[in-house]
């Protein structure tokens, strides 16, 4: 009854093209983007603001990333944590190259040069395909990981190799660094992944995104409808890659605070694939439903021993953590191929038509 | 530049010519980590040819199985007794894996059961630290009979140090590849097997059992992974470091083609090969430790130019 579109009519194109055509959406959107720009801030703890709200943030932008190139286009890709890391370490020597510059501005700028790596990368993708390009893009992921270690320009000559965030202000508030507040840091990861997330939306329903899609259906049959395969795909490899360099740039700057080539490694870029594969491939709602499952499942399984009053040693629940981790994913699989975005269709379907079964 | 230049294509050629006993020496170590690789990743081909799984566990499979048997023989079971039961624990494991992962999830896209395998990787890493804990094992090679020691041959007035263990993976290994090769080629299982890699759907029809094939692939590569467990964990020891390596066997994999038998053992030698020969020669030009993706490299030059890997079925796609 209350999710129901009967009788919203649309006269124009325009409105039926909109990008939140139903009224019920575009009020869900509303309400979820004032609990999160308005709602959070006054309420929630720093911790859960530090350690839950901002990684999920952070790993559904990379995850968004990827669901474009992976999802969206159909080119399986491993090379994310290295892309994230090209990100993070171009917006580190940005800093220090310009340290008068707003960093939002560098931090965007910093996901040119992640498109750019991408790129390069994504050159073997019109020869070959499926699991070989995934393969060809874990050269990337290795080669990007031994450049964070044996390139020691990039990390200022640093001693302990790794990055130290140095403090920026923004309007006279520290946004980056040890003395910035959490609630600063999460406003402007909100801002920056709100907007990328809208820009995405509107890729992927315009011409561009359908390219994509019919790429990923059929290639063959996309070039013969006249689609150009290298410039479709090499786009595809540029624009997700942008998006996990950006995300590799708050992770560091606006999360972690500081970062080593550890952070960016191939296990990165597994979680990744995983947020993006259980949330479902196809699915820009399904990237952020993927990234709070895969972040927040092992949280709640540490907080659990501790919640029924069982005394577990931490290797121990670590293990068992692993354990239940790897199980969940094959249940999720089984239960649901297309993943998480997948059930929420189905849900709606059957608000839809509710209180009658069909 | 041209200090660059000569370091690139003349000082690694005079180096060789120099010195032939020491590159017999890299040669042979090439030899011998090319072979190792070419075990692993003939558990993935294996799989792969059988059931279309691109089967990511392989390498935990491979520590999971020699931490069993180590893990086993702690607890006072004799070593060869252990080594039989660690068979019937991949056994078991092979028939699992068939039961609760593969039957559910027939028909679905590739990449769902590549991430499914992820997840027993998840599973099993979980399940092998809390039954033997993280810490690394030595390998009961004295127990197993595993020769130690090594060999030292004089070759071109220098001398090239053989270990005795190398020998034996390497005999091992082929011995391993020629049966696989007859049971694919000359056995009533093995033709079953290569229909199923053809079409699903045309083995069932004449009669295959899908499920008996998978458990018998899957038990295949178990053997295999033990095998690996065993070899590699006499060389190092055994620990879940081992897994990483597995990642290695993937440019081997596609450089051989997934489907090939004999490509995985080709591909596991120039990528050995290749590897020990770039850091050795051309390392220290770049700094050290070019090793860790020098393999995917090599593979992808090759892939330019063949896209199916060196013996893969050619792909041939239709409208």
């Amino acid at each position: 009854m209350l999710y129901r579109e009967v009788g919203q009519y649309k006269t124009s194109y325009r409105a039926d093209q909109a990008l939140f055509p139903i009224l019920q959406d575009r009020i869900g959107i509303a309400v979820i983007l004032l609990l999160a720009f308005v709602g959070v801030p006054l309420t929630a703890s720093s911790f859960t603001i530090d350690s839950i709200l901002i990684p999920v943030l952070v790993l559904a932008l990379a995850a968004t990333g990827l669901n474009l190139l992976t999802g969206y286009t159909g080119l399986l890709s491993l090379g994310t944590g290295g892309f994230m890391g090209v990100g993070a370490f171009a917006c580190y020597k940005l800093t220090t190259l310009f340290p008068g510059v707003n960093i939002i501005i560098l931090i965007l700028c910093s996901g040119f040069f992640a498109a750019a790596v991408g790129t390069v990368f994504g050159l073997p993708s019109l020869r070959i395909k499926g699991f070989y390009l995934a393969v060809a893009t874990l050269a990337a992921q290795f080669f990007l990981s031994w450049c964070f270690i044996r390139i020691p320009w990039l990390y200022n000559y640093n001693v302990s190799a790794s990055i130290e965030v140095p403090t920026k202000t923004l309007f006279g508030l520290a946004v980056t660094g040890p003395t910035s507040s959490p609630v600063t840091r999460y406003l402007i990861v909100l801002s920056i992944v709100a907007f990328l997330t809208l820009v995405a939306a509107n890729l992927v329903r315009g011409r561009i995104g359908r390219t994509w899609m019919a790429v990923r259906d059929m290639d063959l049959a996309a070039e013969l409808i006249g689609i150009r395969l290298y410039q479709t795909k090499l786009l595809a490899f540029a624009v997700s890659s942008f998006y996990c360099g950006v995300a590799g740039a708050i992770m560091v700057f606006l999360w972690l605070g500081n970062a080593e080539s550890e952070s960016f490694n191939i296990n990165q870029s597994f979680l990744i694939l995983f947020m993006v594969i259980i949330g479902g491939l196809g699915s820009l709602l399904g990237s952020f439903l993927g990234a709070a499952l895969i972040w927040g499942l092992p949280i709640v399984l540490r907080a659990a021993p501790a919640f029924f009053g069982v005394n577990i040693r931490s290797a121990t629940a670590e293990q068992i953590s692993f354990v239940i981790v790897g199980a969940l994913i094959i249940f999720f699989l089984i239960v649901e191929p297309y993943g998480l975005a997948r059930l929420w269709q189905v849900g709606k379907q059957k608000l839809r038509m509710w209180p009658f079964p069909y | 530049m041209t200090h660059l230049l000569y370091g690139i294509f003349i000082d690694p050629f005079v180096q060789m010519a120099a010195a032939p006993d020491l590159l017999v020496q890299t040669l042979w170590e090439g030899l011998v980590s090319g072979v190792l690789y070419a075990l692993i990743a003939l558990g993935f081909v294996l799989i792969f040819k059988a059931s279309g799984v691109f089967n990511f566990a392989q390498g935990i499979m491979v520590v999971f199985s020699a931490l069993t048997l180590v893990g086993l023989n702690e607890h006072g079971v004799p070593a060869y007794l252990a080594l039989a039961l660690t068979i019937v624990v991949m056994l078991v494991l092979a028939i699992a894996v068939e039961r609760v992962i593969l039957r559910p999830l027939v028909n679905q896209p590739d990449i769902i059961l590549f991430m499914a395998t992820f997840g027993l990787t998840y599973f099993l890493i979980g399940l092998g630290e809390l039954i033997f804990g993280g810490d690394p094992k030595i390998m009961i090679s004295d127990q197993l009979r595993l020769p130690s020691g090594s060999y030292r041959i004089p070759v071109f007035g220098g001398y090239v140090q053989m270990q005795k263990i190398d020998i034996a993976a390497t005999i091992i290994a082929s011995l391993m590849v020629a049966t696989l090769a007859v049971l694919f080629n000359r056995t009533r299982i093995g033709r079953a097997l290569r229909a199923v890699a053809d079409s699903h759907k045309a083995a069932l029809s004449v009669g295959i059992s899908l499920e008996q094939i998978w458990v018998i692939v899957w038990f295949a590569a178990g053997i295999v992974a033990l095998a690996t467990g065993i070899m590699w964990g006499a060389r190092s020891n055994v620990s879940f470091a081992l897994e990483i390596i597995a990642l290695k066997a993937l440019p081997v994999l596609i450089l051989g083609g997934f489907t090939s038998i004999p490509g995985a053992i080709i591909g596991g030698i120039i990528i050995g090969v290749g590897e020990k020969f770039g850091e050795f020669y051309w390392g220290p030009l770049l700094g050290s430790g070019i090793e860790s993706w020098l393999a995917y490299v090599i593979a992808l030059v090759f892939l330019l130019f063949r896209p199916q890997g060196l013996f893969g079925e050619r792909i041939i796609e239709r409208l």
